[in-house]
């Protein structure tokens, strides 16, 4: 599904921040991501989201070199994949029912489509009483879960989650991993990114452990 | 690496959530992507209404005045005048009959009407004031020839004979008028069209500022679309829908008012017509207006306006989107 070869990162003339990085993601697979703060989980996850261009190497995502794709081909692969920021990046003006289905909407698909299996899935995170909500007024817990039922509601190939529970409580957090489990289960390769331990330990997965710029896996 | 216990024990995803919410409860998603209060709306809209005002004021007033000129034309390119100005030792009301006569005996003359000298002391009155005796003053008279429709007489042959025959006679076809009357028609067509080019100019201008200015304050949605698997096809798509529908409410503003003031002067015109002011300005611009030709150009540019709102919003956002990476 995706396969890092020698990548390498660096931000202006600084120093290489990510080095000689070789990986892959397989179909239906599970990871953490994990290493400290700074280590360079966030540039990582953005290069396998097409974000961000290595300054060296290979990216293959979809058997496409990320090298050689157009803007519009970028578009396109991202919509295998689903994201989870760790700011959540919600529109405000958007309520949680909106948010959800603005993949959806980007795709072209009309309303009357996608209406049950957004409210499904809703229904499903637990945010079926906050529909109608904005995001200003949900907690943390509920912006999570927005943004989770946001990268999962156009069914991705991929998802990759940035610190999704760095901002809620040890059972929230708990709660969340669940969710990503059932989704694995469900067929949807995860990425998550976390230097969690705890929550790490919650679940026997791979392993993908940044430190001093150097990728170390542990099957 | 551990496992403090495995998956089966942990708690469901959600399960002391009640999911209930029926279908209906759900709202709609009508909410535009770009929230129209990021946009700086009215005023755009206000600049697109007086823009489009301008561009209707100037295309009226340019249809006016070549109406006019066209009337003016048309007026003064159908009769030509013989001068016969008085010569020592000549009789000048013989002169006059037998000008009017050899200018009655040419193809194409309609009508020959000779001034009496009651008549020539009246057109120099306002100038020389009343109870002049034109004996004493050596005032040319006036013969106005009407041209007959569709067919144009031998001006040179008539300006020889006059020469030859009447001393003192001369022909004015006011051609002079007529030229200088093209020129000035044409320079307010000329100047129209500069006035509605610095017009589009200035609306181009602002729109694409503020394309610029929505762009900047909605970078965060474009990332988010962008994360989504949103095109740059949509994303322009979807700020070029907001820009058009502030064209139109701009333009029809603008338009309306247009339409609104020619609409006020031509009933101004109807109300004035027998009084001195009005007929002074029937003399001048005609009937004062624009036909249904001139409301319909009015039309026109509102749905010009809008569309050069919409394209220069999308030129705009297609470049910013280029340039985001």
């Amino acid at each position: 599904m995706i396969r890092f070869e020698n990548v390498g990162l660096r931000y202006g003339l600084g120093p290489e921040v990510l080095r000689d990085v070789t990986f892959g993601i397989e179909g239906r697979s599970f990871q953490f991501l994990t290493g400290p703060s700074g280590a360079g989980k966030t540039s990582l996850l953005r290069m396998m989201f097409l974000s961000l261009r290595p300054t060296r190497g290979l990216i293959s995502m979809f058997d496409h070199d990320a090298a050689t794709l157009s803007k519009d081909g970028r578009a396109t692969l991202r919509r295998r994949i689903g994201i989870v920021f760790q700011d959540f990046r919600l529109l405000d003006h958007l309520t949680t029912y909106e948010n959800v289905s603005l993949p959806l909407r980007v795709l072209g698909k009309e309303e009357v489509q996608y209406r049950p299996e957004v409210v499904e899935l809703l229904q499903w995170v637990g945010l079926g009483e906050c529909m109608g909500a904005l995001p200003p007024v949900l907690s943390g817990g509920e912006k999570q879960r927005t943004a989770i039922a946001r990268a999962v509601i156009a069914r991705p190939q991929l998802l990759l989650a940035d610190e999704p529970t760095g901002n809620v409580d040890p059972n929230l957090g708990q709660r969340l991993l669940r969710l990503f489990i059932e989704l694995n289960k469900s067929g949807t390769a995860v990425v998550i990114a976390t230097h969690d331990i705890a929550l790490m330990d919650e679940y026997d997965a791979r392993r993908l452990v940044l430190h001093e710029g150097r990728l170390h896996v542990y099957d | 690496m551990s496992m403090t216990k495995p998956v089966e024990t942990m708690a469901e995803p959600w399960d002391d959530f009640e999911a209930v919410t029926p279908l209906a409860l759900a709202p709609p998603a009508a909410t535009p992507i770009v929230p129209n209060t990021s946009i700086a709306g009215r005023s755009l809209a206000a600049v697109v209404a007086i823009m489009t005002f301008l561009a209707a004021l100037t295309t009226g007033a340019v249809m006016l005045i070549v109406s006019a000129a066209s009337d003016w034309q048309a007026d003064v390119g159908r009769e030509v005048t013989i001068q016969v100005r008085p010569a020592p030792g000549r009789d000048l009301e013989a002169d006059v009959r037998k000008a009017a006569d050899i200018a009655r005996a040419t193809p194409g003359v309609a009508d020959v009407r000779a001034f009496t000298k009651q008549e020539s002391a009246q057109l120099v009155e306002p100038w020389l004031g009343g109870g002049l005796s034109l004996d004493d003053l050596p005032i040319p008279r006036l013969i106005v020839v009407k041209l007959a429709s569709g067919m144009l007489p031998d001006f040179g042959a008539l300006r020889r004979t006059l020469a030859a025959q009447v001393a003192g006679a001369t022909l004015d076809d006011h051609r002079r008028w007529i030229d200088r009357m093209r020129t000035m028609a044409g320079t307010a067509v000329v100047a129209g069209i500069g006035v509605l080019a610095l017009v589009l100019a200035v609306t181009v201008l602002s729109v694409t500022f503020a394309t610029r200015g929505a762009m900047a304050t909605n970078r965060p949605i474009i990332e988010v679309l962008h994360y989504v698997g949103a095109t740059d096809n949509f994303i322009a798509g979807q700020f070029q829908r907001h820009f058009l529908l502030l064209g139109f409410k701009g333009g029809t503003i603008g338009g309306g008012g247009a339409i609104f003031f020619f609409g006020a002067m031509e009933a101004a015109n109807a109300w004035l017509v027998g009084t001195a002011g009005g007929d002074e300005a029937a003399a001048l611009f005609g009937t004062m207006s624009v036909g249904v030709s001139g409301y319909l150009a009015i039309l026109t540019q509102v749905v010009l306006m809008a569309m050069v709102t919409a394209l220069t919003s999308r030129r705009t956002v297609n470049r910013t989107l280029a340039s985001m990476d």
